[in-house]
């Protein structure tokens, strides 16, 4: 069974991630910058649908808010650049802290509901956060603030090069992809399992499941935070558009396509999704009358999103 | 008389004094007592609607009582969740097979095993690879005789099977007392009659409440049994003053006439 496990599945993952090692090798042979750029930005985004697959795929919380933690942590980044801190040292730990903090917050209100409520809580919430951050007048309300300058580490690492910027940003999926693999395969990780599982017997054993599915929810929007503070860095620029609900459900799919609890599948989802999303695009500007019925094929037809046919394909 | 002479003898492991609970108009519980002693097996019967489970999940902690005490271990336990009550050695089989269908049998026994030994807010360490607690489920697992079926995964296990593991996942969290729901429900004949030798071999070691429909089984295997009928304790004693209890035999008779009537 092990060695059947090999094939397929985790063929295309360890290609895939060596395509994403040697990207910018690519990118300067050939002189395409653009293929560098857009998948910085797949990277990123990779990182943000990996912390959600964490609750959505391993503890089944459905959040429909999770582009909140996208803009809370860039806007951490954003208004302490305009307030004239510039040190990463000091701006992605309070990006990550914010993040956390709202995510304890906003989990010990909505886990004490399930199902339907519980998207519907998470999305409130969301855009809560989008209007909240469209009334900061002072930086920028509803346009959104420029980030004039990008996180500085002490000249340890130059964020405004390009290959410099892709390999950190590749660095911090990676490490988020092992410790979300660490943390589904340890203690903490199967009470998490086993309830989304079956919350009735866990309980019944003599598990607390709230209290796990809470630090499960915040150091899910911990991650998700930090993809936040790339994310403004990449794009020298955070608005309230980058929190809006349609973000989280391009999260949500990114998840859903590449296999909900699946440890690699998100990054599959996400460069499929981003992928098409950008070849689409240079067809036709309805580039999403494509792209819906194409998801909903794949939602439909393909259950486990790409992982999961892989995986059938893998087993015969 | 009985009863009085066996207080003397050890102060009850499980108390429940006067529970209440209704659903719209109708008692599920209606003012119930109950005494459960320490070391013994104690069977509580009753027709369909008598309200066996529903008792059983206010005395494990699934659902509240209106009104009324339950004392278990010297504590009160009456307003603690399900899972506190677990961890002072409260234990519980569903009848309705109540398993982690995504997990091993193995996982199922030992995530019962690791609710009883520390807290789980462990994040590094892979919780497959720890020993103990991978032993601890064997053990269990080999107890109730799902020892070859450690890595089948519930759902491919036999609706016999998942019974005998709902025990196991019991018996892992080294409980004090084991309420057993219908442990026999859907059970084919030499399954029933592996489950009462396994029940046999347990009850030395713990001390169970059983609600059970198998009549045989129940005799068989009770020392004390008390009979409810809606909501109500009709009857408790040794399983002889049980059988020739005229009250007893008419609300037996009773449900046997409804059966006729709706069949």
């Amino acid at each position: 069974m092990n060695s059947k496990k090999i094939n397929a599945s985790n063929f295309i993952v360890a290609l895939v991630a060596l395509g994403l090692l040697l990207l910018p090798a690519y990118s300067a042979l050939t002189g395409n910058i653009f293929i560098l750029t857009l998948f910085t930005r797949i990277v990123i985004f990779a990182l943000a649908a990996a912390s959600l697959n964490l609750i959505m795929g391993y503890g089944g919380m459905m959040s429909f808010g999770h582009a909140a933690y996208l803009g809370i942590g860039g806007y951490a980044v954003g208004i302490l650049a305009y307030e004239g801190i510039g040190s990463g040292f000091i701006q992605w730990p309070v990006a990550l802290a914010v993040s956390a903090l709202y995510a304890l917050v906003i989990g010990a209100l909505s886990l004490r509901t399930r199902g339907v409520y519980f998207i519907m809580i998470t999305l409130a919430f969301a855009q809560m956060a989008y209007y909240v951050t469209s009334g900061l007048s002072r930086y920028g309300g509803d346009d959104g603030l420029t980030i004039y300058k990008r996180s500085t580490f002490g000249g340890l690492i130059d964020l405004s090069n390009r290959v410099q910027f892709y390999y950190l940003c590749l660095a911090c999926l990676f490490g988020g992809i092992y410790l979300i693999w660490r943390i589904v395969n340890s203690r903490f990780g199967m009470v998490v399992r086993g309830v989304r599982s079956n919350e009735q017997r866990m309980q019944a054993i003599g598990f607390h499941a709230n209290r796990y599915r809470l630090v499960c929810f915040v150091i899910s929007g911990t991650i998700c935070g930090l993809a936040g503070a790339l994310l403004a860095n990449n794009t020298d620029f955070i608005s309230p558009a980058t929190m809006y609900w349609t973000r989280s459900g391009d999260l949500m799919v990114m998840v859903i396509l590449g296999g909900m609890g699946s440890l690699f599948g998100p990054v599959i989802g996400t460069i499929v999704f981003l992928v098409l999303e950008e070849v689409l695009s240079q067809f036709t500007e309805y580039w999403a009358l494509i792209m819906g019925p194409l998801l909903l094929l794949i939602v439909l037809f393909a259950r486990g999103g790409i992982m999961g046919v892989l995986g059938r394909l893998s087993r015969g | 008389m009985v009863d009085s002479l066996a207080n003397s003898l050890a102060d009850p492991l499980l108390r429940v004094e006067n529970l209440v609970r209704s659903f719209g108009g109708i008692k599920a519980t209606d003012n119930l007592s109950l005494d459960v002693l320490p070391g013994e097996l104690h069977a509580i019967i009753g027709p369909n609607g008598a309200g066996k489970t529903t008792l059983i999940s206010q005395l494990t902690g699934q659902l509240m009582p209106n009104s009324g005490a339950i004392h278990f271990a010297g504590r009160n336990v009456t307003w603690l969740p399900s899972y506190e009550r677990s961890r002072l050695g409260l234990a519980r089989s569903f009848q309705i097979t109540c398993l982690l269908p995504d997990f091993t049998a193995a996982d199922n026994v030992a995530l019962a095993a690791q609710a009883h030994d520390g807290h789980s807010f462990r994040f590094w360490g892979a919780a497959r690879k720890e020993k103990h607690l991978r032993d601890a489920a064997q053990a269990a697992l080999t107890r109730v005789g799902l020892a070859q079926r450690a890595d089948v995964p519930v759902s491919e296990l036999s609706h016999g099977e998942q019974r005998e593991l709902e025990l196991a996942v019991a018996l892992a969290t080294k409980p004090q007392l084991l309420l057993l729901d219908e442990p026999m429900a859907g059970l084919g004949v030499t399954e029933s009659a592996r489950m009462v030798t396994l029940l046999k071999e347990l009850r030395k070691e713990v001390t169970i409440v059983l609600v059970e429909h198998d009549m045989e089984a129940v005799f068989a295997l009770a020392d004390r049994i008390t009979v409810l009928v809606y909501g109500r304790v009709i009857a408790s004693g040794d399983p002889d003053a049980i059988r020739t209890n005229e009250e007893v035999k008419r609300a037996y008779l009773g449900e046997q006439h409804a059966v006729t009537r709706h069949g």
